[in-house]
């Protein structure tokens, strides 16, 4: 384009626009350092009075987040010097560690709960998807419709249902209920991106196939699916991240075997009150995935969040 | 059906649980709320693990989640839990609902007696219908609401000097209620060491029960009646009584004249906070925690001391403290049975008190020693002496969000009078309980 | 049905009969690919949507083990006749309309600060849209640490420019200031969002169009309003539409930040509606209230949708 087009802004609007928009991304960046620094703090300079900017960084809070901890008798500390780095840490209170916190599994069910729910949409909105490009469903437009709709619910009013339906069924608090659940809540999502994805590959070469005699299966596999890869990767992305930070479900539906992270950072606590701390060091811990994930994904950011009305 | 399930069920654990030393090892669960005695048990435990071979893990989910948490897993029928340190109000739903095992036949088989334990902690914590020998927890974790103070200060001349001049008075252990107030409103806003400090912290938490067991704690003592005939429902007249109003008015002004600012949603947490970290001069908390309180290195030792909630009308505390219970959906009920009866041992009872836990085993608290092994021990027997409950029905938690909201409108965001916030709250029961079938 | 499947089928794929030999039929392929799906749908979605209708005119309870009783509608008269539930409607309400109105603002003017496509504009755009991609629970308690009035950054921030004693109000506890204290933290979640709508519509317009209004001699802010406004709209409207949604099923933020308190200020109706269901267990009374919310934000939505292909039309 060249300068002088009537479309392109001029330098010193470019500026001023620049640093509008610089100013607010800084702005808004506040809170998320804030929460990163915090989880660097001790318990007392996190809640000192003014707050502090600069302290002296320690890894106390990551430490509190990973073990549980018990209060000793000084004969006990004196008998049994501490051996590792975060021994000492937690020496200063006159505590030892007793074992291992409970955010592990808690992050470890994110983990397999988040996985499992974006592979099985992926895989069944996918082959969901295929069919309800290439073939003619009857019905489709409507089915696809109300399948968009009962996202509108609030989720509590779709656990009281599932909540009955999995004590009866024995799903409650387990992974695969929740996979389960993830699963039918993100497939209208996934069915509804994938079915634009594959809309756009051209018929020609499912049909080119077919004549040199691939069957129907084949092509889907060998032609579609390649063609289709990043959008089905960026799909798999937006559902994971809705598995990721789902908190009402989690919250009402588990209570510790399958209890996913985001229920759980909350109520991290310590000694007497919330050890923020602890509680930044784990929400640093869980938010990073995402946030890479949203760098990664910047170019395909407005489909998914938009559940594809939006088309760029 | 469910009663016939449950009687088998406890039949079958009576049979195992007498041939216990052959059992398999199991990994046992027990959820509780994450609190300092909830450490202790992890310590006290450790002894049943070598005893028995069993494993014991826990879940200690912290206190504003917890009812809701263990009440959903208890009606979700979950597994997670083998044994359960319940609140005291659970029992009515826990018993009717078949959440719990009833205990009576094992206790019986294994000659437990319920004798053995303080009878208003066998009341409140164990039976059900209330009073009544159905046991269906026993009595883990005796605890009331209480009060203490940063005994330095009180000890300060200056402040003495200026609290006489200011009252009238000699400074010391609030009396009543009303003197208790006069206290916090002469620290509100005073100067200590360079530092503003406030009266004292109390129970203003509007998602679980925080602000009903604050309120209740000086409803009480104005002489509170949910009833005006035990049993019959009648609360129209008690709930809404003028002493009530009285109460009720007195804690909204406690709250607005006499609280550190922010502290419009605290419960045990915050109250423990404000006090460690030293901007009050009072704060009231439940005795469970005063060991770890008096153990603290700042404001513990010789800085801090305790007192009973201060009567007024009358003596009255708030009751906390749980009873233990082994869930009904558990597989290891065997096993968890074996638990509760290592627990009831009078040695294990004596030792849980040693560690920090409130044991209601009366070889630990008739001891002669007893009121001296602790400086809060001796308060808490005072307190158990004239505790009340709430409503443990069990459709307790419609009665206490109910009271939750009402309490909340009014004390914290200002809503209302006193009066048509309890008038209000008379209509809300008596609409659960009408739904109960019980009016 | 005339048109059914195969015939469909075999006239998008013209060399059927060879196929047919070799593998599955077409139709065949189509609802084993489909069928998955519609049954997990129908197990997740709409069976327990049936189930709570039916649930909705009784008076059961899932903590209980009472009889079913059917109460006809009066679950649904309660709960319209309640005068709690009005005011749980209006907190949604201020916040939904609050929450709108800011993110919209900001969001379209951060969307043609952004066309102006100053250099490094992506790695801005990027930096900015982090906050929606978060765990709103986490979020909330996170914020919920800012607005400590003693330790919190949030009111030591104010302070510092107006001033004012930062333990001198309280966001989160103070009765005029918790519904605003939601609608913060909602905007600066969101906001990116309305702004990564904005800018796709501010892009959708092609150069030539101002161009020609150049050629025209239109001055810039007539450019603004007769071409940027008009052609940005539906997509505006679409972030509207999303972010109407979203924000009437309001949850984990606001549950985290406030609790719904002080008192019953910032109880939006998810929260009531959870409190019923899940704490006081009354499970008829809130699946009538779940319909109830289900049925509102799907009416408002269908006729938003065609005011929205109205404006499409255009």
């Amino acid at each position: 384009m060249s300068s002088f087009s009537v479309t392109e802004p001029s330098a010193r609007s470019k500026w001023f626009a620049g640093t509008l928009v610089i100013l607010y991304a800084l702005i808004t960046m506040v809170p998320l350092a804030w929460i990163m620094l915090t989880g660097f703090k001790s318990p007392s300079d996190a809640i000192s009075y003014p707050p502090k900017i600069v302290f002296e960084p320690t890894l106390e809070g990551y430490v509190n987040l990973f073990t549980t901890r018990t209060r000793q008798t000084p004969e006990f500390l004196a008998a049994n010097p501490p051996e590792k780095w975060y021994e000492e840490i937690v020496r200063e209170y006159d505590m030892v560690i007793a074992g291992p916190s409970k955010f592990g599994e808690r992050f470890l069910n994110s983990v397999i709960i988040g996985f499992g729910s974006t592979f099985l949409s992926i895989f069944l909105g996918t082959l969901a998807a295929y069919a309800f490009s290439r073939f003619k469903i009857p019905l489709a437009d409507d089915l696809l419709f109300f399948i968009l709709s009962t996202r509108m619910m609030p989720p509590i009013a779709v656990a009281i249902p599932i909540f009955l339906m999995y004590r009866q069924l024995g799903l409650s608090d387990t992974h695969l209920g929740m996979i389960l659940l993830y699963t039918g809540v993100n497939i209208s999502l996934a069915v509804w991106l994938l079915k634009g994805f594959i809309d756009e590959i051209p018929l020609e070469y499912e049909e080119a196939a077919l004549i040199d005699g691939y069957t129907r299966f084949q092509a889907f596999y060998k032609v579609v699916l390649p063609q289709a890869a990043t959008g089905i990767a960026s799909t798999a992305i937006f559902c994971l991240i809705f598995a990721w930070n789902e908190y009402a479900f989690a919250v009402l539906l588990t209570s510790g075997t399958a209890q996913t992270a985001p229920p759980f950072i909350p109520t991290i606590i310590g000694v007497g009150g919330l050890d923020w701390p602890a509680v930044a060091a784990g929400a640093t811990i869980f938010l990073l995935p995402v946030m890479i994930f949203t760098i990664l994904l910047r170019k395909h950011l407005l489909r998914g969040i938009t559940f594809g009305a939006v088309r760029k | 059906m469910k009663t016939f399930k449950l009687a088998t069920v406890s039949a079958l654990s009576i049979a195992a649980a007498t041939t216990a030393s052959t059992a398999q090892a199991e990994d046992l669960t027990l959820c509780w709320a994450a609190w300092d005695p909830a450490n202790a048990l992890v310590e006290l435990s450790k002894e049943f693990e070598g005893q028995s071979g069993h494993k014991m893990s826990f879940e200690f989910i912290p206190w504003p989640n917890f009812a809701d948490r263990m009440l959903n897993e208890l009606n979700s029928g979950g597994k997670l839990c083998d044994l359960l340190i319940g609140d005291s109000q659970w029992i009515g739903g826990g018993a009717e609902n078949g959440h719990y095992v009833k205990l009576n036949d094992f206790f019986d088989a294994e000659s437990i007696s319920m004798s053995d334990f303080a009878d208003a902690t066998v009341y409140a914590y164990s039976t059900w219908p209330k009073g009544t020998p159905n046991y269906y927890a026993l009595p883990a974790m005796g605890d009331a609401n209480g009060w203490f103070y940063r005994k330095d200060w009180f000890a300060r001349d200056d402040i003495k000097a200026a609290f006489k001049e200011s009252t009238g008075r000699d400074l010391g252990e609030p009396k009543s209620q009303k003197e208790l107030l006069e206290i916090a409103q002469f620290f509100q806003g005073r100067e200590i060491d360079g530092k503003t400090v406030y009266g004292a912290s109390i129970f203003t938490e509007r998602g679980s029960e925080g602000i009903t067991m604050g309120i209740t704690s000086a409803l009480y003592p104005w002489g509170f009646k949910y009833e005006n005939t035990p049993g019959k429902y009648d609360m129209d007249g008690a709930v809404n009584s003028p002493e009530a109003v009285e109460a009720l008015e007195f804690y909204k002004e406690f709250y607005e004249t006499a609280t550190p600012p922010g502290y419009t949603n605290s419960y045990m947490g915050e109250s423990l906070d404000a006090f460690k970290s030293g901007q009050v001069a009072m704060a009231m908390n439940w005795f469970a925690f005063f060991p770890g309180l008096y153990a603290d290195p700042n404001t513990g030792g010789d800085n801090i001391d305790f007192f009973v909630n201060p009567p007024q009308n009358q003596a009255g505390s708030t009751l906390g403290g749980q009873g233990i219970s082994v869930v009904a959906y558990s597989d290891k009920q065997d096993a968890a049975l074996e638990y509760i009866k290592w627990f009831a041992n009078p040695d294990v009872q004596a030792k849980w008190w040693s560690l920090g836990g409130y044991s209601a085993h009366n070889a630990v608290l008739n001891d002669p020693g007893f009121k001296d092994s602790a400086p809060f021990a001796g308060d808490f027997l005072e307190a158990m002496g004239a505790v009340q409950d709430f409503w443990q029905e069990p459709a307790y938690a419609e009665l206490l969000l109910a009271m939750q909201k009402r309490m909340h409108d009014y004390v914290v965001a200002d809503q209302g009078t006193a009066q048509e916030a309890l008038d209000k709250l008379v209509e809300d029961w008596t609409e659960v309980f009408e739904d109960e079938g019980k009016l | 049905m005339t048109d059914s499947l195969d015939t469909r089928a075999a006239a998008a794929t013209p060399v059927r009969v060879a196929r047919e030999i070799r593998g599955l039929s077409d139709r065949a392929i189509a609802w084993i690919f489909v069928a998955p799906t519609i049954f997990l749908l129908l197990a997740i979605n709409i069976f327990p949507l049936i189930w709570t209708i039916r649930l909705s005119f009784t008076n059961f309870k899932a903590n209980r083990n009472r009889d079913l009783e059917w109460v006809g509608l009066r679950n649904y008269e309660r709960i319209l006749g309640d005068s709690d539930i009005w005011l749980n409607m209006q907190a949604t309400a201020h916040f939904l309309f609050w929450t709108i109105f800011f993110q919209v603002l900001i969001g379209f003017t951060l969307a043609y600060l952004i066309n102006k496509k100053f250099k490094g504009n992506d790695l801005w755009t990027t930096i900015i849209v982090l906050p929606m991609m978060l765990s709103p629970a986490v979020v909330g308690n996170f914020w919920k640490f800012l607005y400590q009035p003693q330790i919190g950054l949030f009111n030591y921030v104010i302070a510092f420019f107006t001033g004012k004693e930062p333990s001198s109000f309280e966001m989160l506890g103070s009765v005029n200031l918790a519904p605003w204290s939601i609608v913060i933290v909602d905007t600066w979640m969101w906001t990116p969002f309305v702004m990564l709508i904005c800018l796709a519509g501010l892009r959708s317009i092609p150069d030539y169009i101002y161009e020609a209004a150049e050629v025209d001699r239109a001055s810039k802010l007539r450019q603004f309003f007769t071409i940027t406004i008009p052609m940005v709209l539906p997509f505006l409207m679409l972030a509207v539409l999303f972010r109407g949604i979203e924000n009437f099923k309001m949850f984990d933020l606001v549950v985290q930040l406030t609790g719904g308190g002080p008192g019953s200020i910032t109880e939006l109706t998810s929260i009531n509606l959870k409190r019923e269901a899940f704490e006081k267990w009354r499970t008829g009374y809130a699946s009538a209230y779940a319909i109830i919310l289900f049925v509102t934000v799907f009416g408002l939505a269908s006729i938003y949708v065609k005011a929205l292909n109205k404006v499409k039309e255009r």
